[in-house]
């Protein structure tokens, strides 16, 4: 199966397709969970696992899944795997659970999940649904992974709570830029990358 | 092109297949998450006491041997009386906030505490069987959200040793500095109660004095005055009269 186009299914989500830069899904949880580096691994590694395994699921099922619900079919399973994965982080990473709060559980609503379970997953063999998953998970984690980095060393002058920038505060030169570790501070770091994105690749533009 | 037969029997199946999955996880890591709660109530008790820092990286050994010499205790708050024969560990004070049975109402508080449980845990250090130093958990609310911490007191039940918050929403950079450790560090020292016995701890605007001179202020966090009201209301309600107040004026009396 390692042919080009199982390769492009897993590589196209990561620049050329992006879910955020391009399709502009999931922002919500990305403004919310990417003030630190920690949050935002933990989260990344969650949606991808939950993206990769509902596309799963919902291939292998999908021609048995009865056209008139399947929407809520997908939804259950989406659902049933988040909270699967929201037990298993707080068992597991306990802390950073915490400092996430409510966003794991929205990963329910996360519009990449459902859109490519719909989208993808319900016309594709598993395997391909599968990579599919992965790359649209690791496309999420790519934008968020710099919001994130982004965010961190600006706003608290550390990158996964290693200091980088010496702060004012304890003795350095850096001022900690409040806005970075405030939701608007997402918005203007996002905003940024995807002008950054379709500026190198035109063709990302949108219709006028 | 489905029978409804097919369709429900279908969805039946996916909800069954979820529901064993979804219930199954649950059972299966609710004891390590029980630890990790535990755990995390225990580090919180210690930052507030000052025998441990959020920057100690604590592995379960090292939490164990720092809280070896804390014990935790249940105190009924209406009478203020300990109550030895309950295990704390089956005692959720949050918890039992939120049920009928196990709280009453409070009274009305600028804290915006609605119920009260009717008992509560306490963590007493002891080392060597001397009563050195209590915390007691406090809540209330801010100006996003309801802050969660610890206080710390000396024996005498009144000077503060430390205080901490665990979970809150407030703005980072302003009421969010309540977690600073260069704030918490203004707090030992401080007297809580007047002549009178009554909670009169303030969080001023602007600067206090040093606790020698100024033992019942503490300096407010720039651009948080609500989340600093916040914090002089919930200290006030918890160490007066409806919270831990019954039981504080034990140690004055032990004395």
């Amino acid at each position: 199966m390692a042919d080009s186009a199982s390769r492009r299914v897993l590589m196209d989500p990561l620049i050329q397709n992006n879910p955020i830069a391009l399709q502009v899904l999931g922002i919500c949880s990305a403004l919310a969970v990417t003030t630190t580096m920690a949050t935002t691994a933990v989260m990344c590694v969650a949606v991808v696992a939950v993206t990769a395994l509902s596309n799963l699921s919902v291939s292998l099922l999908r021609h048995r899944i009865p056209n008139s619900i399947r929407i809520i079919v997908q939804l259950t399973i989406i659902a049933s795997l988040v909270i699967v994965t929201d037990q298993v982080l707080k068992a597991y990473v306990y802390e950073v659970s915490r400092q996430l709060t409510v966003f794991v559980g929205l990963i329910i609503t996360n519009c990449i999940i459902m859109g490519r379970a719909e989208a993808f997953a319900m016309q594709n063999p598993p395997i391909r649904s599968l990579l599919d998953g992965i790359g649209n998970g690791l496309g999420y984690a790519a934008v968020l992974l710099i919001t994130g980095a982004c965010r961190e060393i600006l706003g608290s002058g550390s990158f996964f709570g290693v200091p980088v920038l010496p702060l004012v505060s304890e003795g350095g030169w850096y001022t900690p830029n409040g806005l970075m570790t405030l939701s608007p501070g997402a918005f203007f770091v996002i905003g940024f990358l995807i002008w950054t994105l379709r500026w190198f690749r035109p063709e990302q533009h949108e219709a006028e | 092109m489905n029978s409804a037969r097919t369709i429900l029997g279908f969805a039946a199946a996916v909800c069954l297949v979820c529901a064993v999955l979804v219930s199954g996880s649950a059972v299966a890591l609710r004891s390590l998450q029980a630890e990790n709660a535990e755990r995390e109530r225990q580090r919180n008790v210690l930052y507030a006491v000052g025998l441990a820092d959020p920057d100690d990286d604590l592995d379960e050994a090292g939490l164990a041997e720092r809280f070896g010499d804390i014990r935790a205790v249940v105190v009924d708050l209406e009478t203020g009386a300990e109550l030895p024969e309950v295990d704390p560990a089956t005692v959720d004070p949050l918890v039992e906030a939120g049920l009928a049975d196990s709280s009453r109402p409070a009274p009305d508080n600028p804290a915006r505490i609605r119920r009260i449980e009717r008992r509560s845990v306490v963590y007493r250090l002891e080392p060597e069987g001397r009563l050195e130093a209590v915390v007691l958990p406090v809540r209330g609310q801010g100006l996003w959200s309801v802050l969660y911490g610890f206080v710390a007191l000396e024996a005498d039940g009144s000077t503060v040793r430390g205080l901490t918050f665990y979970e809150h929403r407030e703005t980072p950079g302003l009421g969010g500095e309540v977690d600073n450790p260069a704030w918490k560090a203004l707090w030992p020292g401080r007297r809580v109660f007047s002549g009178t016995g009554e909670a009169v701890i303030e969080v001023v605007r602007g600067a206090a004095g040093p606790p020698a001179e100024d033992p019942h202020r503490v300096d407010g966090l720039a651009g948080a005055t609500m989340t600093s009201r916040g914090v002089t209301n919930l200290l006030r309600f918890w160490l007066g009269e409806a919270g831990f107040g019954p039981w504080l004026e034990r140690f004055d009396e032990a004395d």
